[in-house]
């Protein structure tokens, strides 16, 4: 599975995004316009998508797409 | 244990308080705004009780429609159990001053404390009661007056509730009535216990100087770690009432969750994959009223022949404890 490919069409459909915005230095927050509880419902998504469990002191770093991207992976090995 | 009789809802009731406080009047009051409020959590406006009313009286005035509609009189009901966290008092029981309000003696009266759950509870009690044949007409009621345990400086919560009571009769099914309890579910997970409470004023932290000064008597909550459990367990709920009376989420009319939050509710909605349409929603009007929000919902459905006879209503609510459940209904 392509997770990188995964993981941003999750943020394009959860936050609404253009594909070209979900770069690897974007931030939720400031960059792609999410609120606190978007980043809760992205983090549930993706626990939906790859069936896993992601702590909420795990989900607290994931700040980046690069940084959820990473984690996920290394978590999907 | 196999039920010697089956319980069914006879009646229901609801009362708000007159006053009415909307988003732009919260502008007035902390830094927010009507946007922010709308777009976090689907609330515009919510009811405020007054400064000479207690929980009691509200309880009182949903009590009294909820007899009515089951068409009881007064001294027919055999037991109250009443849900609230913020009571008239620590002690005694909201219970025993409604009761004394009703005119009622001499029948089991007491509180009950599962957070904004708390409702939820009282039925799954009631229901036992009503089965096993020890009572036949119980008072359940949710109540609240969260307004006067809220921290009006906290602009993250403050806004976030409202007052009301819900009530609704529970009592014994003849074997013609197709109205039926058909289920429920309750359970807790202490491990989150502090991310929703109310920290001063018990024997942990008792009323000093100190614990008025520093506001600690008022509503503490970590929302964004509760959002999540929130729906997790309000889902597991469902599902678990759903399977084990091997009910497809198709077959439900209605769906009536704990008013916290408008996101909590359309992410469980979609969870459930049930229609959108069939989802209870009046967070818009009350905001959150902890455990009278189901209560106040069911019966403003009921009332407007929204919910018919015959209506399957799926209810689910989650709370401080961290508290769940839910409850299957056949109207």
């Amino acid at each position: 599975m392509d997770v990188t490919a995964k993981v941003k069409e999750i943020i394009v459909d959860e936050l609404g995004v253009d594909e070209n915005e979900v770069t690897m230095d974007a931030n939720f927050i400031e960059d792609l316009g999410a609120d606190s509880l978007d980043t809760v419902e992205l983090i549930m998504k993706f626990e939906e998508e790859f069936d896993i469990d992601i702590e909420d002191e795990e989900a607290e770093k994931l700040t980046t797409v690069g940084k959820a991207i990473e984690f996920l992976k290394e978590k999907l090995n | 244990m196999v039920a010697k009789y089956y319980a069914k809802i006879s009646g229901t009731g609801r009362y708000l308080p007159d006053k009415i406080l909307n988003n732009h009047d919260l502008e007035k009051i902390v830094d927010t705004s009507d946007e922010w409020i709308k777009q976090r959590t689907g609330m515009w406006e919510r009811h405020i009780a007054s400064e000479d009313q207690a929980s009691s009286d509200l309880a009182y005035n949903a009590a009294i429609k909820a007899i009515k509609a089951a068409n009881l009189r007064t001294k027919d009901i055999d037991m109250i159990v009443v849900a609230t966290i913020s009571p008239d008092h620590p002690f005694p029981s909201t219970a025993c001053i409604l009761m004394k309000k009703l005119g009622l003696k001499n029948i089991p009266a007491f509180d009950l404390s599962a957070g904004c759950t708390g409702w939820i509870y009282a039925m799954d009690m009631a229901r036992q009661y009503i089965e096993n044949g020890i009572a036949k007409n119980v008072l359940t009621i949710g109540v609240e007056i969260v307004s006067k345990i809220t921290n009006w400086k906290d602009r993250n919560t403050c806004v976030l509730f409202g007052d009301g009571a819900g009530a609704a009769i529970v009592s014994r099914a003849e074997t013609k009535d197709i109205s039926r309890i058909i289920d429920s579910e309750i359970t807790a997970d202490g491990t989150y216990y502090e991310y929703l409470i109310q920290p001063a004023g018990g024997s942990r932290n008792p009323a000093s100087t100190n614990t008025i000064k520093e506001n600690k008597h008022t509503v503490e909550m970590q929302g964004n770690k509760i959002f999540k459990l929130a729906i997790k367990s309000m889902y597991n709920a469902c599902e678990t009432v759903l399977k084990r009376n091997d009910l497809d989420v198709k077959s439900i009319h209605w769906l009536i969750t704990h008013q916290a939050n408008l996101r909590i509710i359309e992410a469980l909605g979609k969870k459930l994959k049930i229609d959108s349409n069939k989802v209870i929603v009046n967070i818009e009007k009350y905001a959150n009223t902890s455990s009278a929000t189901i209560p106040i919902a069911l019966d403003e459905a009921i009332r407007a022949r929204k919910i018919r006879s015959g209506d399957l209503v799926l209810m689910a609510s989650f709370g401080a404890g961290l508290t769940s459940g839910s409850i299957l209904i056949r109207v």
